[in-house]
């Protein structure tokens, strides 16, 4: 009869005791009367099979009756469901969004098999941590290390994509033909580029993205062996990639093989190329780096004047990321998590002040005769319903958020723009208030029940004790603490924000239209015809009502950050080795008045620079500076771009790099002096309006003109110089927000769990209150021991609250913009806003005090 | 409890069963299981199990109440537990049996049951 009383474990334990010992009784008489051993082994089998059925019944009939009660509960004080269930709903809704986005981009693996061997390899140059590789370093690089499965070159190049509809400039990558063995993707349709493709001579080939597939071919599946036309030539389609497929970018739509030959290899400082190796089964990054720098070493001694200074390292593909982008995504999960920790405080409050004043129903039940541990089961399934239906509303806000908060998606990581919600992200945050709910709660309710009966009827609902007290008091004043962080951090961030927007670009942003005209080759391989071009689109442009001012450059500051060449001045030998630096572009006459940028002295570019002419430069002041500080530059030489050229005008300095990075000296070329075919990727091809009138106005006549001057000419990237200038500000406009509004949740959290421990201080003191009026007290008296005590919590958060926001302030530094992480402009701001906030917590709950009647409390003592 | 006696209808064979046996004597759990075992021609028996959830669920609502007249001591086992049927179980077992008569007469004018037993 063993087994059968183990068996009785599977019954409901109340159950169990009431009729456990009957039914042993009763299978035991059972079993006597059987005959044989197998009506025995039937009645065994019976019993096993009833056992499990009724068992399962008894639950669920039990389960029923307690979830229909906890719902009669729960919708009898909507006050409480509500706001338990909005605070769910919003912390672990905004929790889940926030680190599903962080595990995408920070944690996940990258969307390629084993793709923690994927590397990224950089040369290293003095002031610059990372460059691109050259050809011909490449080529070295991948000939003599041997920690590397494979290595590969890609860099992005744009096409003009003529021949499916409208002409349209695609941007895509050229690859070296390695590039997909060593991602190991294989593709959707078709194959992907092979070495076969990469040879000198092979056929045009080309692999089409996912998405360009199915905008232009309709996801046609007999694209395979089509042509397309690329900067007017002809290329075969052999391949479609899967749609999650995002390398180098989520902006790629197509990749061709560079066909590299002899002579691609000849520059050894022209970088261009981003190097991605795959290290072989085993090897590790540290070996991978130490292999590279002494092959760089070698070169270094092989090619002492092209190399010199120059270093490689190794970095994983899923580290490249900038600093600012990462921190700014912690910066954000600690937000949320800041956010967690307060809603947590406040619905442990909630639920406690809640079990406080149903103690007397406790009692009233317990007294007549219910089970304590059916009323901690109610309690439970209470609990579990509030965590159940605020976790469905948190999926909700998090769906609903994750599409805002996907702009925070770094563009450079092969990933895609929108995480799939993380349902694991989703649990952790649902756990976690979970155990808030059961521990705050359930676990009272337990001392409440453990406590009820006749005497919990006689004490009544007053019975708060200091143990509860005390404990409603620190998760207020931890409440406090984690606004203040926030707050603070928030308040910083704003000040960053206010600081970067600030920075004068050193151009006009306002009235500015632009847009991209790249001209394709050979078709514009000469200066000549791009004259041409340049010419009746200029022309025509600037007779259009309010323009005051269009020109050409070849890539527009903060559009496009590199271009840095090494400058030679006076002969001396000046390299890149020494930082000697500046950023080249050509541009057509008038760009520097249509982007507002200052001539100091001499002159601009213009029409008679030709190539027949002397070579000439407008420089930047910071070129001056460093190279001829405190002389006249104007008619000094200096060699740049592969040609001599004499100083005819100083600038001011523009942002290249964008706001928040050291730009280079910039120098100014005029388009017409380049030779044939030479540094095409140089042309000018972003054309900058000026106009009076609302930029966005002129774009229909632009494009009839350019059209009008070449009718397959593809134009993108139309927008307004401000669009580009806030794009720089974007991730730190869309973090500000989140924060601010997390922050203006905390805060409101916090004042509210202010005012409601107050308010039940307050009710729990009437009798005190009352007496101390009666002895001569004046109301004035009574407020100030409400305010008192408000102030005491605030006070009491705010100090640790400065600290920890001062410390985590100081390791977000790098996020700050030069703004002090002990701005007291801040921090005084933030204690102020806390102080009114307390105030206002404490006001009802003081005024509710001086309203005592002492005679009506002394009546009814 | 429930206040109407139709509110119950219709009643699980089990729960009919059991008011039945109750209907003639109070009865101890094991003599329930072999009465309704005799009834019904060994058609259904009761197992522990069945019998107490029924038992459980017919003591909420009221049909039947746990008795303390038990009989004499050399006639008792003192595990046992006696029941014994109320006013009210008694109104649901007439209502139950009402419906049941009603169904058999709708089953004979329709020809699928014999006219007379």
């Amino acid at each position: 009869m063993h087994l059968y009383r183990m068996l009785l474990h599977l019954y409901p334990s109340s159950y169990r005791a009431e009729y456990g010992d009957e039914m042993t009784a009763i299978f035991a008489q059972e079993l006597r009367q059987s005959g044989g051993e197998l009506a025995k082994c039937g009645l065994w089998l019976a019993a096993f099979a009833e056992m499990f059925s009724n068992a399962a019944a008894l639950h669920w009939e039990i389960a029923r009756r307690d979830l229909r009660s906890a719902i009669r509960s729960l919708l009898k004080s909507p006050g409480f469901t509500l706001t338990a269930l909005l605070l769910i709903t919003i912390a672990i809704g905004a929790n889940a969004a926030i680190f599903t986005l962080a595990d995408f981009v920070l944690v996940r693996p990258l969307p390629f098999p084993e793709a923690g061997r994927l590397v990224k390899v950089w040369e290293k140059h003095p002031g610059y941590a990372e460059m691109e590789l050259s050809p011909a370093n490449y080529r070295d690089f991948k000939a003599a290390s041997t920690s590397f499965a494979s290595l590969a070159a890609y860099s992005d190049f744009a096409m003009n994509l003529v021949g499916q509809g409208e002409p349209q400039r695609v941007e895509g990558a050229w690859v070296t033909g390695n590039l997909f063995s060593t991602l190991e993707r294989p593709a959707l349709l078709g194959r992907y580029l092979n070495e076969h493709d990469d040879e000198a001579g092979a056929p045009a080939t080309v692999v089409l993205s996912y998405s360009l597939w199915q905008a232009d071919f309709g996801g046609d599946a007999t694209v395979l062996g089509k042509s397309v036309i690329l900067d007017d030539k002809a290329y075969t389609v052999i391949g479609v990639m899967p749609p999650d497929f995002n390398f180098p970018s989520r902006e790629t739509l197509f990749w061709k093989t560079y066909q590299f030959q002899e002579d691609s290899y000849k520059e050894r400082d022209d970088n261009y190329l981003s190097g991605i190796g795959r290290l072989k089964p085993g090897a590790t990054l540290a070996e991978a780096r130490s292999e590279l720098t002494l092959v760089a070493d070698r070169l270094r001694q092989q090619y002492p004047k092209e190399n010199e200074g120059v270093a490689a390292t190794v970095n994983r593909l899923r580290d490249d990321l900038s600093t600012q982008a990462r921190l700014l995504l912690i910066a954000l999960c600690g937000a949320a998590l800041c956010v967690l920790v307060i809603t947590c405080a406040n619905l442990a409050n909630l639920l406690l002040a809640r079990s406080l004043a149903r103690q007397k129903e406790f009692s009233i039940r317990v007294s007549l005769g219910a089970n304590r541990r059916t009323l901690l089961r109610q309690l439970l399934t209470e609990s579990t319903i509030l965590g159940l239906a605020g976790g469905a509303g948190a999926i909700g806000v998090a769906v609903a958020t994750l599409p805002l908060l996907s702009r925070l998606t770094p563009h450079g990581l092969p990933i895609q723009e929108f995480p799939p919600l993380d349902l694991r992200m989703l649990l952790l945050a649902l756990g976690i208030t979970a155990i808030t709910v059961v521990a705050f709660g359930v676990a009272p309710a337990i001392r409440v029940c453990r406590n009820a009966g006749f005497s919990g009827l006689r004490e009544g609902v007053r019975t708060g004790g200091t143990g509860h007290h005390r404990s409603r008091s620190s998760l207020v004043i931890a409440e406090v603490v984690v606004s203040v962080v926030l707050l603070i951090l928030s308040g910083l961030l704003i000040r960053a924000l206010w600081k970067v927007q600030s920075i004068d670009p050193g151009f006009r942003t306002d009235g500015i239209l632009t847009l991209r005209t790249a001209l394709p080759l050979p078709k514009y391989d000469k200066t000549s015809v791009r004259r041409e071009f340049y010419t009746k689109v200029l022309t025509e442009v600037r007779r259009l009502p309010g323009v005051t001012g269009a020109a050409y450059i070849s890539a527009l500051p903060m559009v496009w950050r590199g271009g840095i060449w090494p400058v030679l001045v006076d002969g001396r030998s000046q390299n890149r080795s020494a930082g000697n630096t500046a950023s080249l572009r050509y541009v057509t006459p008038g760009f520097l008045a249509t982007l507002g940028i200052p001539i100091q002295s001499g002159r601009d570019v213009s029409e008679t620079d030709t190539f027949d002419h002397p070579f000439v430069a407008v420089v930047s002041e910071s070129f001056v500076r460093r190279y001829w500080p405190d002389e006249q530059p104007i008619g000094r030489h200096f060699n740049f771009g592969f040609h001599d050229r004499e100083v005819i005008g100083v600038v001011g300095d523009v942002h290249v790099r964008g706001l928040e990075r050291t730009s280079e000296p910039q120098v100014y070329l005029s388009y017409q002096q380049v030779p044939d075919g030479w540094l095409i990727g140089y042309t000018p091809k972003d054309l900058a309006i000026h106009t009076s009138q609302p930029p966005e106005r002129l774009i229909p006549e632009v494009r009839q003109i350019i059209a009008g001057a070449d009718p397959q000419q593809p134009i993108s990237n139309v927008r307004t110089m401000e669009e580009i200038v806030a794009g720089e500000t974007e991730s730190r406009t869309i973090q500000m927000r989140v924060l601010i509004t997390f922050t203006a949740v905390a805060i409101l959290l916090a004042g509210l769990g202010i005012y409601g421990l107050l308010s039940f201080t307050v009710s729990l003191r009437q009798q005190e209150f009352g007496i101390r009026m009666a002895l001569g007290a004046r109301q004035g008296d009574i407020f100030k021991i409400v305010l008192r005590q408000g102030v005491a919590l605030s006070v009491a958060g705010l100090l640790p609250g400065l600290a920890l926001a001062y410390l985590s302030a100081r390791l977000l530094e790098s996020l700050l913009a030069g703004v002090r992480p002990a701005d007291a402009l801040t921090f005084s701001a933030a204690a102020v806003l806390c102080l009114v906030t307390t105030l206002m917590g404490t006001l009802v709950p003081a005024l509710r005090a001086i309203r005592v009647d002492p005679t009506a409390v002394m009546r009814s003592e | 409890m429930t206040d109407r006696p139709e509110s119950l209808l219709p009643l699980q064979p089990t729960t009919f069963h059991i008011l039945l046996s109750l209907n003639d004597e109070d009865r101890h759990d094991y003599a329930i299981i072999l009465d309704v075992a005799r009834r019904t021609n060994g058609d259904l028996k009761l197992s522990a199990g069945t019998l107490y959830r029924s038992i459980q669920r017919m003591l909420e609502l009221g049909l039947i109440e746990e008795t303390t007249t038990r009989p004499a001591p050399e006639m008792d086992d003192e595990r046992r537990r006696y029941y014994r049927i109320t006013l009210f179980g008694t109104a649901v077992a007439q209502a139950e049996a009402g419906r049941l008569r009603s169904l058999l007469k709708m089953a004979r004018l329709c020809g699928v049951a014999p006219r007379t037993t």
